[in-house]
């Protein structure tokens, strides 16, 4: 092992006894039998089916609503329009739970004087069956004046563009605006002086960028059922990414209290940041309530690809100014991203991502939010960062092919460590930035040699990574087993890092834990599962509920024992008195079985908002070949590598860094949004927006670099996020380094790349 | 509009309901039999969620009229493990972490025992491009091809 | 002194385009209370819309956190996840 390889070891893995081994997940049995239950999987007795009415423009004023044919349709239940929820105001934000807008969620989930996309939910329809919901919304007539749409980023910006929203003036620009726009909001981040560092640079290189909407593509659609009582109260069963976020969303779109609306969450069939945010829940609750009936509402994957989730496409325009040693002197970045109907694209991180794996002096970058007649968007795994990555990271292979520099070394050149200034702002604590470029160097990917119409190329990525607000109990049971409860649905094999965690600290074997994803009143508050936040701020709850479980123990051995507390020691599982043998070590088990005879129940709990999350940096090498005669690219070897902090479960530390790859290969090749001269959705279903399928993608090789996190009790790093963020430039390096093309537009689609090729002729 | 009286065998036992001509498989399995395990992921063929056996034929649920079952002999994910017996794929899927969210996976299941009942011993190749019309937007495919490669070699064995 | 860093969007709209200032605070509320003292509106703003990174380290929701004497503030946008 060569000395470098040795610091990647920086992780005494002796230390550990349960973390970073690899167990059957805990909910792993039901899911694969079948018997875990997803959204749309619940039913109760006497339960009635809910559907949508959406708009089939892109932007249209509603004139009237008539739902007297629907309603004198037999079997139908009940229907809701706009007009049944309250309006709140512009200023109506909840804080603490998010910087949302929940006068624009509001609007998002049933439309009131304006559709603003095709797919706007406009009206509600509940009936005895599913066939006779959908014949109920068909009959609801709506009548709209066309106005006219704007589908692009660049367009939307004009001065003479279509307005969608009279009230929005560009927040961020001096003077105050006077006249509406669709730009929301301009964002700067600058440092030193970019001017004075691109006049010193011996190479200047700049490209711009295009990339269009494209969705997470869970494979569950959003799936719901509600009931509400004659007074008031409200339960819901669903599939989402937060069930306090579900919670807190519809209470406010329902205008209900929170303590009103009980949220049991199901298994959740993926998010990627496209469950962070609620389209049915409030119209099933509102049709409930007039049904007095549970209402179920399944979304079919049309209505997912033309109303949920999509995240931004938009434009880029990067330039990077370097020294002939490949110093970077000066480097800009704008971008101008769209938000879809209503503001709230994630231009902003963009901006903050794109550069932050360098340690830069003079950086200038420039972010545009801007409304289109495209749903609105979601959050999408390291929301904003891959496209601004797809700039940065392309341009930079353009700047180490004209300084004949090799691409990993131009990176290790300027690479961000500890103490380097982020170009958003603060300095960074222990990263291991350089540690996935040293990997990637040594890899044996790196120098395998290449066949003809083959490429190889490189690229990385940053992503923040968040804590946030979360909650655990640590259940001690009458027999030494153990319950962990905490607010945060398993989206990816969380069940298994929380049980672990608790076992580390507990001493207790994994097979004795049973972790619990708790419903909104079974455990305290917690942020939804997002932002690579669960197994670094959730875990760090359960740590502390489990310190808390093992403090009550000692406590009750020393009473046990008729010894003073601080003569009571946790080993290896036991209460063990010190500086004396006259007593037995006590388990777990010997502990809870006198629980009654000492005080009462054992539990730990522990509610934080969790700072000190570490963030992770990844870099990819990618391999393609290339089909001139078709344009088609294929990956044929690819290789991600992560600094992840302490892999708490190896394997789904990997596949989150595999999903992710793939994601963004699909990001690289496949995936957009079509949309007709109308403004209307032409690829709404899995065929047409085609994912990556298993033959489309070759093993995906990881490499886990573990740096661990100063801010964590175990140097865990949120790992979910990164992994989506180089692929888009190392695809596009790779096709680079075997066609000679530089692709700027995405996807990098068969004819696109063929048209590319001919034109080269 | 009347309902059809229809009978079949699903997972061994044989099984009558009463369906609409409109409703497919998949909604017969699921909001009649109470068999929840298909999924419906698209509707329309394209994610495999639902992917089930009749007469030893590997179909999606959602593209099979629940009145087409008549007669046929059905096999779901609720039927893959034998009692307490986990299949060799689903203990493969388990040890080596080929699901994250899950919803695929009883659709993969079914689907890659189909193709070792067919191919016990796949190439890799011939795994993906058996399992191509099983979407799976978590895990990048690579555990997952693992498990089937992994299951068909303990399968091979036993 | 604290060195506070603002956003060139927030500097436009208070301070003239000014991104460095030096703030004298023990904690978060504190500093935002002295800015709002300095730039009227400012601490609505700092309060409700933004996230701040101390010494590298970023709060989503800061409030009480202590500020050293010669920490480095910077006022960012909350960061959300998928």
């Amino acid at each position: 092992m060569g000395k470098e390889e040795q610091q990647l070891k920086a992780l005494d893995k002796g230390k550990y006894r349960y973390i970073g081994t690899r167990p059957v997940r805990p909910d792993g049995v039901d899911k694969v039998t079948g018997r875990a239950n997803f959204g749309a999987d619940l039913k109760l007795a006497d339960m009635i089916h809910g559907s949508v009415v959406r708009s089939p423009h892109a932007h249209a004023r509603i004139k009237s609503i008539n739902v007297d044919k629907a309603t004198a349709l037999p079997g139908v239940k009940a229907v809701v329009t706009g007009a049944d929820f309250p309006m709140l105001s512009p200023s109506d934000r909840i804080p603490g739970v998010a910087p949302l807008s929940f006068y624009d969620l509001s609007r998002n989930v049933i439309a009131r004087d304006k559709v603003l996309y095709d797919g706007h939910a406009v009206a509600a329809v509940a009936a005895t069956t599913v066939a006779i919901a959908a014949q109920a919304a068909e009959l609801i007539e709506v009548d709209y004046e066309l106005l006219p749409h704007v589908m692009k980023a660049l367009d939307a910006m004009k001065p003479d563009a279509p307005l969608l929203h009279e009230d929005m003036f560009t927040a961020g620009v001096e003077p105050k605006p006077t006249t509406p726009s669709n730009v929301s909001k301009r964002v700067a981040f600058t440092l030193g002086d970019v001017d004075t560092g691109f006049a010193a640079a011996d190479v200047v290189v700049e490209h711009e960028f295009n990339t269009e909407t494209v969705h997470q593509g869970y494979i569950e659609p959003h799936a719901c059922v509600a009931t509400i009582t004659e007074d008031g109260m409200a339960s819901i069963w669903c599939s989402s990414q937060g069930q306090f976020m579900v919670r807190a969303y519809t209470a406010r779109v329902c205008g209900m209290e929170v303590a009103k609306i009980k949220v049991v969450p199901s298994e959740i069939g993926g998010g990627f940041g496209g469950k962070t945010t609620i389209y049915l829940e409030p119209l099933a609750v509102e049709l409930a309530r007039r049904a007095g009936r549970p209402v179920k509402m399944v979304m079919t994957r049309d209505e997912v690809f033309r109303a949920t989730g999509p995240t931004s496409g938009g434009h880029a325009h990067c330039k990077i100014g370097a020294k002939k040693d490949g110093t970077i002197t000066a480097a800009s970045l704008q971008l101008e991203y769209e938000a879809g109907a209503f503001d709230g694209s994630p231009v902003a991180l963009g901006c903050m991502t794109g550069f932050a794996p360098y340690d830069l002096e003079n950086v200038s970058i420039v972010g545009y939010d801007v409304v289109v007649n495209r749903p609105k968007s979601a959050a999408y795994r390291a929301p904003g960062a891959p496209v601004a990555a797809f700039a940065v990271e392309s341009t930079l292979d353009v700047l180490a092919r004209k300084l004949g520099m090799d691409p990993i070394a131009l990176r290790e050149n300027n690479a961000a460590k500890e103490g380097t200034q982020a170009a958003y702002g603060p300095k960074f604590k222990r990263i291991g930035f350089e540690e996935t470029l040293t990997a990637a160097k040594n890899h044996p990917h790196w120098s395998a040699p290449l066949g003809p119409d083959q490429g190889r190329g490189i690229a990385s990525g940053f992503w923040f990574n968040i804590g946030g607000n979360s909650s655990a109990s640590v259940m001690i049971n009458e027999d030494g087993t153990v319950i962990v409860a905490t607010g945060n649905p398993d989206i990816g094999g969380s069940r298994a890092s929380m049980a672990l965690m608790a076992a580390e600290v507990l001493g207790v074997d994994i097979a004795k834990i049973k972790p619990q994803v708790a419903d909104t009143e079974s455990v305290p508050y917690s942020d939804l599962t997002g932002g690579s936040r669960v197994t670094f701020a959730t875990g760090k709850a359960v740590i502390e509920a489990a310190q808390d479980a093992v403090r009550d123990m000692k406590e009750r051995a020393a009473k046990i024992w008729e010894v003073d507390v601080d003569q009571v020691e946790w080993r290896d599982g036991k209460a063990v008195a010190i500086e004396t043998d006259k007593h037995q070590p006590l388990s777990v088990a010997d502990i809870a079985g006198m629980a009654g005879k000492t005080g009462g129940p054992i539990s730990g709990k522990a509610n934080i908002n969790a700072s000190g999350a570490g963030p992770g940096f990844g870099t990819h090498i990618c391999d393609v070949e290339v089909d001139k005669e078709t344009g088609r690219v294929t990956v044929i070897r690819y290789t991600a590598i992560q600094d992840v902090g302490t892999a708490i479960h190896p394997s789904y530390v990997e596949g989150q860094l595999q999903g992710g790859a793939v994601q963004g290969i699909g990001w690289a090749i496949n995936e957009e949004y079509i949309y007709d001269a109308d403004g209307r959705l032409e690829n709404s279903g899995f065929l047409d927006y085609r994912v990556p399928v298993a033959s489309d993608v070759p093993m995906i090789d990881t490499v886990l670099v573990e740096v661990p996190n100063p801010g964590h009790p175990y140097g865990v790093r949120g790992v979910g996020e990164v992994p989506i963020i180089p692929p888009l430039a190392a695809v596009a390096n790779a096709i680079a380094d075997a066609t000679g093309l530089r692709m700027t537009d995405l996807p990098i689609s068969p004819p696109r790349l063929l048209a590319a090729i001919d034109a080269a002729k | 509009m009347g309902k059809h009286h229809v009978s079949a065998t699903v997972n061994g036992d044989p099984v009558e309901f009463l369906c609409e001509t409109r409703q497919t498989l998949l909604d017969v399995l699921r909001d009649e039999l109470n068999l929840t395990g298909s999924k419906e992921g698209c509707g329309s063929g394209d994610c495999g969620a639902c992917s089930v056996m009749v007469d030893n034929r590997l179909v999606c649920a959602c593209l099979v009229l629940g009145v087409e079952a008549e007669g046929r002999n059905i096999e779901t994910i609720e039927g893959v493990a034998q009692g307490e017996k986990l299949h060799p794929l689903q203990k493969t899927f388990l040890e080596d972490a080929a699901l994250q969210c899950g919803v695929c996976t009883p659709g993969v299941i079914v689907a890659a025992k189909a193709l070792l009942e067919r191919n016990p011993d796949p190439t890799e190749t011939e795994a993906r491009y058996w399992l191509a019309g099983n979407l799976c937007r978590c895990t990048g495919y690579d555990k997952i091809i693992k498990a089937v490669m992994n299951a068909a070699e303990e399968m091979r064995g036993a | 002194m604290a060195k506070v860093v603002l956003q060139t969007e927030l500097a436009n709209s208070f301070t003239d385009g000014v991104t460095q200032l030096e703030v004298e605070a023990d904690n978060v509320r504190q500093l935002i209370a002295a800015l709002d003292r300095q730039y009227p509106g400012m601490g609505e703003r700092l309060r409700t819309r933004t996230a701040v990174a101390i010494d590298g380290e970023i709060f989503q929701e800061p409030y009480l956190e202590a500020i050293e004497a010669n920490s480095e503030v910077y006022f960012l946008p909350k960061i959300e996840g998928g």
